[in-house]
């Protein structure tokens, strides 16, 4: 049989390469600098947390997810970046019982991946707060050998916690807060910090946002404009006051990185327009200023975050773009 | 003394947001936010009533309730129901536009937790008049913030593919969990400063 010199088909007749497992594996690569300078810092343990929540995630994927949701990749990322945002040394079976919740109750019960309104591995990391507030803010202090076990890593639920024999160190943020001490530049790009294990190091976030940004995965919008809204903010206090911290102190500390570049970005819980995208990032570094250094709290990206998206699909009704040929801006009904 | 008042008002919109940090006022909440119109004038109507009950309870505790403490809870209620009642009707006879936009929700809330947990925490923390205020101008701030973002929220999942375990109320307690644990965000703003 020949092949046809006139093909005749329905459109859309160029098929981009691009499609959702592509995307999300491509995030994941993108990630293996991160973790590679979390194992880096923090040996084994970093490695057995990632892999717990990224279980975790799964596992909840697997269990209350529509069938076959599995391979889109997604579950693996959510599992990822929440692993990411854990203390080295927290017991598996909370990282994992984080995944499961970020999964089940952030995503699947809004109808799976695409119509989950908050960020689930944020979802999965705020229940862990609230649920375990000692053991996901002990942070074990970087370095030592590969193979110790920093904390209660094998601790069953419902244990009493074994005092663990770790050196424990306190985060570059906590220790500007509570103590009034500012971390090196050098150390915090390099990551020879306390926190958690992807808040350690800022060039391999960089290097992954960028990749990412240059196959238009995600969008540079957002990241810039929590970046820039931050930076701007920072200089303004450390001008008024130098008791507040100098902006590259706070762009380079916590999870503002990680935050900014993966999790601000996620497709599904960002703003669709590109003004939205701006607004959503601009309150997002607002937020992440005032809980800093006003707040109870060291760190307050996650909870920036997770408040801006509550606000999205306000934002993307506000700024939907006029439909071609009318004069004023269509408001739709409500919402 | 101003930087005090803001301080009242800011702690009451969000650190100690009514809704999502205390749990006051959940029955608007959960009924009356299918609709973002709905539920901002339902915002609205609270404040008015709020602010109604932050002067009404300033005025028991000043010159009644000194004499009979043992009343207040219940002259908290009668008092403030009354006082909303009287003041509807004088807005339907002043403003009847005001009364279209306010006047169904007023009935409804004068009765809520809400309202009355205002006057009980007003109390407690001895505010004067004007603290009162604008305690009450931020805790209805707070409310109207939770419904509308409730709303907003519930419009667009009510587009999405919800399972049907989840389906209704299911879903709405979920979103509201999720508000409420990234509202935990503002713990302790402004005691550390």
């Amino acid at each position: 049989m020949t092949t046809p010199r006139l093909v005749i088909a329905a459109s859309p007749h160029l098929r981009a390469q691009d499609s959702t497992p592509r995307i999300m594996w491509s995030v994941v690569v993108s990630l293996a600098p991160v973790v590679a300078a979390a194992a880096w810092y923090f040996g084994i343990s970093a490695l057995l947390v990632i892999a717990a929540s990224v279980a975790g995630c799964v596992a909840g994927e697997r269990a209350f997810g529509r069938p076959g949701t599995l391979r889109d990749g997604s579950a693996a990322i959510t599992g990822l970046l929440l692993g990411l945002c854990l203390p080295a040394g927290l017991p598996l079976w909370m990282a994992a019982l984080g995944g499961v919740v970020g999964i089940a109750l952030g995503k699947v019960v809004f109808g799976g991946l695409g119509q989950n309104v908050f960020n689930p591995a944020l979802i999965g990391r705020a229940f862990l707060q609230a649920a375990f507030p000692v053991p996901i803010t002990t942070w074990p202090a970087v370095g030592g050998s590969f193979w110790m076990l920093r904390g209660d890593t094998f601790a069953l639920p419902f244990m009493r916690a074994q005092a663990p024999d770790v050196v424990t160190a306190a985060t570059p943020l906590g220790l500007w807060k509570f103590s009034g001490q500012e971390t090196g530049v050098v150390d915090l790009l390099l990551g020879n910090t306390g926190g958690s294990l992807g808040e350690t190091a800022a060039l391999a976030i960089l290097l992954g946002g960028a990749w990412l940004a240059w196959r238009g995965y995600l969008n540079w919008r957002v990241p810039v404009a929590v970046l820039a809204t931050v930076a701007l903010a920072a200089a303004i206090l450390h001008t008024v006051n130098a008791r507040f911290p100098t902006p590259l102190f706070m762009l380079l500390s916590g999870g503002l990185l990680l935050g900014a570049v993966y999790m601000a970005t996620d497709m599904v819980t960002s703003p669709v327009t590109n003004s939205g995208r701006w607004i959503f990032g601009v309150g997002i570094g607002l937020l992440v200023v005032v809980i800093r250094v006003w707040g109870g709290l060291p760190e307050g990206v996650m909870y920036a975050i997770l408040l801006m998206n509550a606000f999205v699909p306000f934002i993307n009704q506000a700024t939907q773009p006029r439909v071609f040929g009318t004069r004023k801006r269509v408001v739709g009904g409500a919402g | 003394m101003t930087g005090d008042l803001v301080w009242i008002l800011v702690s009451a919109m969000l650190v100690n947001n009514f809704t999502l940090t205390l749990f006051l006022g959940l029955c608007p909440f959960f009924g009356v936010t299918s609709q973002v119109t709905t539920a901002l004038r339902l915002g609205l109507a609270n404040i008015f009533v709020l602010l109604l009950t932050a002067i009404s309870a300033w005025f028991l505790n000043r010159y009644i309730l000194p004499a009979a403490p043992f009343l207040r809870i219940i002259s908290f209620i009668i008092v403030i129901a009354s006082t909303v009642q009287v003041v509807e009707m004088a807005i339907k006879k002043a403003s009847p536009v005001l009364f279209r936009a306010l006047g169904i929700y007023l009935p409804l809330i004068t009765t809520n937790c809400a309202i009355l947990g205002l006057a009980i925490f007003q109390t407690n923390r001895g505010y004067g008049f004007l603290q009162g205020i604008s305690f009450a101008i931020g805790a209805g701030l707070g409310l109207t913030l939770a419904l509308t973002l409730m709303a907003s929220i519930r419009v667009r999942v009510d587009r999405s593919n919800v399972p049907a375990l989840a389906r209704g109320m299911a879903i709405v307690l979920i979103i509201a969990s999720s508000l409420s644990l990234a509202f935990m965000g503002f713990a302790g703003l402004g005691s550390s400063s």
